[in-house]
């Protein structure tokens, strides 16, 4: 069998960092790949350059057995090689019917747009993935997972051969990856090629036929998945073993600091209580959409809650001020790191500091002295991977800009640390050292909400397990009474009364 | 249980509920500028009967009609998160430079002339253009700099003269006074080019694609929308249209010296704000542009009607872009929470 797409030998530098060199890929019809690898082993990289965004220095591109260079992503896409990016790439502006065909509108007489055509395909595609959203509604307001949904859509409106899914998972809930897995099966059935890049290596063994890993922008290896285990992959990827993954530390609970009561935003969330001790992490789970995020955002003050208090050491907190949240020691880092965690283009330094200006600038004046020293304190405490602090934050991996943001907050020594999905999208090693640090952070006395979406991961870290379902605080679980099966089903709804 | 059912009835309104709202909004902009046009000519007329004469309102029609052709265009570029501030140095080049030729010419047919007038905006729009895509060069600073280049061109070809109305054939002259049903002719004119532009951007995949870019530049690449070759469009058609602007001014006016339309381009961006176009890009209707630059120019007619010293009247429509704008950010604060609460209502339907 010939492979549809393939790259021989690759090699891509950025300046004077080697991102990829000398990298082997083949993707089979009807088959799906897994491209493995810690963040900044290039996995990126390689996905811009199938989608003609980069040119590789050496090596090809092969389509159909025919060396191709894309000048640009109007390129790739002709050639029939879809992306579907981890950030999604809508137009807020425009309808999600418009997103999904942009360039590719069906036309009617005179070369007119046949937007009634556009809609009912939409809803089409809508109806192969098993979802409701509507055509005609700007996309500007959908949440991520129906944003990436909107991007899912797009590749299958392509009928496309080659469809590469970076990080597709991260965002769904797990009733929507099964979906989205069964859409990808369908697909590989109609002879589709999928590279699929995901950290959740078992998604990676229910889907995949073959695997690639990636390490430090250099191939190590290829092959089959069938007898192989998680745990050789991960060494793989890591060239090293892995300590344990979630290393929650048991500790005793100390003061409240954080007393969450009858929190209410109207549509969003109602009723919402908590309290979270010195010591402990508390993990919110729940489906994607059920206002996990949005009690987060409400608690740091960025939207304003329609009833309830919040308390902090006991203290009422002013609602709808980010400025009295941070007062009050409580740091927030966000689910989408690059949208509200960061400022992408400023340096490294810059970002890292940006929580603790008043701390070091002198009579008003901020020195770049101050700004490099607490920089580099917390790049080493949180082994961050850079070649210079004052590179912009955007040139860095994933796992990396997301120590960025925990290194900016942490700076601050936050009595509260709020954070959300905090190893989303990133890779095994960064994660294990996320969630020691989570840990370490718990053991200081610090009190910790954690939102996420990975149940192994909040079974793993948290002492309680609050359960959200469409806006209501559903289950409190102790880390005794926690399961896979409990937690799962309160999430959906299902609570024993 | 009946959550399933719960969510099933819900799903009927909730399809066309974000629909509806965002287009009762985008309505409610246009909607919003017919209204303040009323409020504005309704008191005027009330106080000044002459006001709503026949001929006055074709002045007036005649006098927006140049503004509301630099929207138009200028409409075009601000979707793509860019902006053309040399219009009125390209109106007043194209005007000369079509008076000077019709006038060294008589024999020529006016629609040469015309011709000319819009050929010369549209190679002003290929210099800004091109500096914009293929430069990469801010459009703000571009547009800045050829707003006093064009004009100084200008200067330097007119030498301090003028050329007035006994210089130019009759048949140009006659075009800026003639009518057709009672409605002038360069209304017409206006009207089409709205319309083209209208359809263009509502119906035409190129012209979809001006506001993704202006939407998300980023995205537009990715989803291999030619971003360079589509804003130095926008361009050229900006330049295109100012030029075509400047042939009315001369077939309007009659006189035409190197100042013809200083300044325009304030008057111009002013009209496309108002008008509910965004100015980071992304939104906003030619046809809102248009009402804009009506709206901007009835209110000066009317501050004149009304004797108001015209040290006021700046001031007066400054505040009313001030408002625009207020009410453009309500709208739109307004659209995200009612967003919000659609989504929430479906709530965590995960499967």
């Amino acid at each position: 069998m010939r492979a549809v797409v393939s790259l021989t030998e690759v090699s891509k530098s950025f300046g004077a960092v080697r991102a990829l060199s000398g990298v082997t890929l083949e993707l089979f019809p009807g088959e799906a790949h897994a491209l493995l690898g810690e963040n900044g082993a290039g996995k990126s990289t390689l996905i811009k350059t199938l989608a003609g965004v980069h040119r590789p220095d050496a090596g090809q591109v092969v389509v159909d057995g025919v060396p191709r260079r894309f000048a640009g992503p109007a390129d790739a896409l002709a050639a029939g090689i879809a992306i579907i990016y981890q950030e999604p790439t809508l137009f807020g502006d425009l309808t999600v019917a418009e997103n999904v065909f942009m360039r590719r509108q069906p036309l009617g007489a005179g070369r007119r747009i046949d937007v009634r055509a556009m809609h009912r395909r939409t809803e089409e595609l809508f109806d192969r993935l098993g979802v409701r959203l509507d055509p005609a509604r700007p996309a500007s307001g959908l949440s991520i997972a129906d944003q990436q949904l909107v991007e899912i859509a797009k590749a299958l409106s392509f009928d496309a051969r080659v469809i590469v899914m970076d990080e597709p998972t991260a965002a769904l809930s797990a009733p929507e990856v099964r979906r989205l897995f069964g859409v990808v099966e369908a697909l590989l059935a109609q002879d589709t090629a999928v590279l699929f890049v995901s950290h959740r290596l078992d998604e990676v063994f229910a889907l995949c036929h073959g695997a690639t890993v990636l390490r430090d922008g250099a191939y190590v290896w290829s092959g089959a998945l069938d007898g192989e285990t998680p745990d050789a992959l991960v060494r793989r990827m890591v060239g090293r073993e892995l300590s344990q993954l979630y290393p929650k530390q048991d500790t005793a609970p100390g003061d409240v600091l954080l007393d969450v009561r009858r929190l209410t935003r109207e549509g969003v969330f109602t009723d919402v209580s908590f309290e979270v001790c010195a010591g402990e992490i508390v993990a919110l789970a729940g489906l994607v959409g059920a206002g996990r995020s949005e009690v987060a955002r409400a608690i740091f003050g960025i939207d304003r809650p329609d009833a309830g208090r919040v308390f902090v050491r006991g203290l009422p907190l002013r609602p709808g001020s980010p400025t009295a949240a941070m007062a009050a020691g409580i740091g927030f880092v966000p689910e989408d790191r690059r949208q509200q965690g960061l400022v992408m283009d400023a340096s490294i330094e810059r970002n890292i500091a940006l929580a603790s200006l008043a701390r070091i600038s002198r009579a008003g004046l901020l020195g770049r002295r101050g700004e490099r020293s607490l920089a580099r304190d917390w790049a080493v405490k949180l082994q961050l991977k850079f070649a210079r602090l004052s590179d912009p934050v955007s040139v860095l991996s994933g796992g990396n800009q997301q120590k960025v943001v925990l290194a900016k907050w942490l700076s601050r020594r936050p009595a509260v640390l709020i954070v959300d999905e905090p190893t989303r999208g990133i890779d095994v090693a960064t994660k294990a050292e996320v969630h020691r640090l989570l840990s370490e952070l718990a053991a200081d006395g610090v009190a910790v909400l954690m939102i996420s979406s990975e149940l192994p991961e909040v079974l793993g870290m948290a002492d309680r397990v609050l359960v959200m379902h469409e806006g209501r605080l559903v289950e409190q679980l102790s880390r005794a009474e926690a399961t896979e099966e409990r937690v799962a089903l309160a999430a959906a709804g299902q609570v024993a009364s | 249980m009946t959550a399933q059912v719960d969510v099933a009835a819900a799903e009927v309104p909730r399809r066309t509920a974000a629909r509806r709202l965002a287009t009762r909004i985008g309505r409610v902009r246009e909607l919003g500028i017919v209204v303040a046009l009323a409020l504005v000519v309704v008191p005027t007329a009330i106080a000044n009967p002459r006001f709503v004469q026949p001929q006055s309102i074709q002045d007036l029609l005649l006098n927006a009609s140049i503004v509301a052709l630099l929207a138009v265009g200028q409409t075009m570029v601000v979707v793509t998160r860019n902006v053309d501030l040399s219009v009125g140095s390209v109106l007043g080049l194209s005007a000369f430079l079509t008076a000077q030729l019709v006038a060294d010419h008589p024999g020529l047919p006016i629609i040469a002339g015309i011709a000319f007038g819009v050929l010369v905006g549209a190679v002003c729009g290929v210099l800004n253009g091109a500096a914009v895509a293929v430069g990469n060069v801010p459009s703000l600073v571009v547009t800045l700099g050829t707003l006093y280049v064009f004009r100084g061109v200008d200067f330097a070809l007119a030498h301090g003269r003028q050329i007035n109305a006994a210089n130019l054939p009759d048949a140009l002259l006659e075009l800026g006074s003639a009518k057709v049903v009672g409605i002038p002719v360069l209304v017409i004119v206006t009207l089409m080019v709205v319309l083209l532009a209208a359809t263009h951007l509502r119906s035409y995949r190129s012209g979809r694609e001006l506001y993704a870019i202006g939407s998300n530049p980023d995205a537009a690449v990715l989803a291999g929308i030619p971003v360079g070759r589509r804003v130095f469009g926008a361009f050229v058609l900006s330049g295109l249209i100012a030029g075509l602007a400047g042939s009315m001014w001369v077939a309007r006016y009659g006189t035409v010296d190197a100042a013809a339309g200083t300044g325009l381009e304030l008057q111009v961006v002013a009209a496309v704000v108002v008008g509910g176009v965004a100015i980071f890009g992304g939104s906003g209707t030619v046809v809102g542009a248009a009402l804009g630059a009506l709206l901007l120019g009835t209110i000066t007619s009317c501050l004149v009607v009304l004797r108001i010293p015209a040290f006021w009247q700046q001031a007066i429509s400054g505040a009313l872009l001030l408002v625009a704008i207020t009410v453009d950010r309500l709208l739109a604060l307004r659209l995200s929470r009612a967003l919000r609460r659609i989504n929430a209502e479906r709530g965590g339907d995960g499967g």
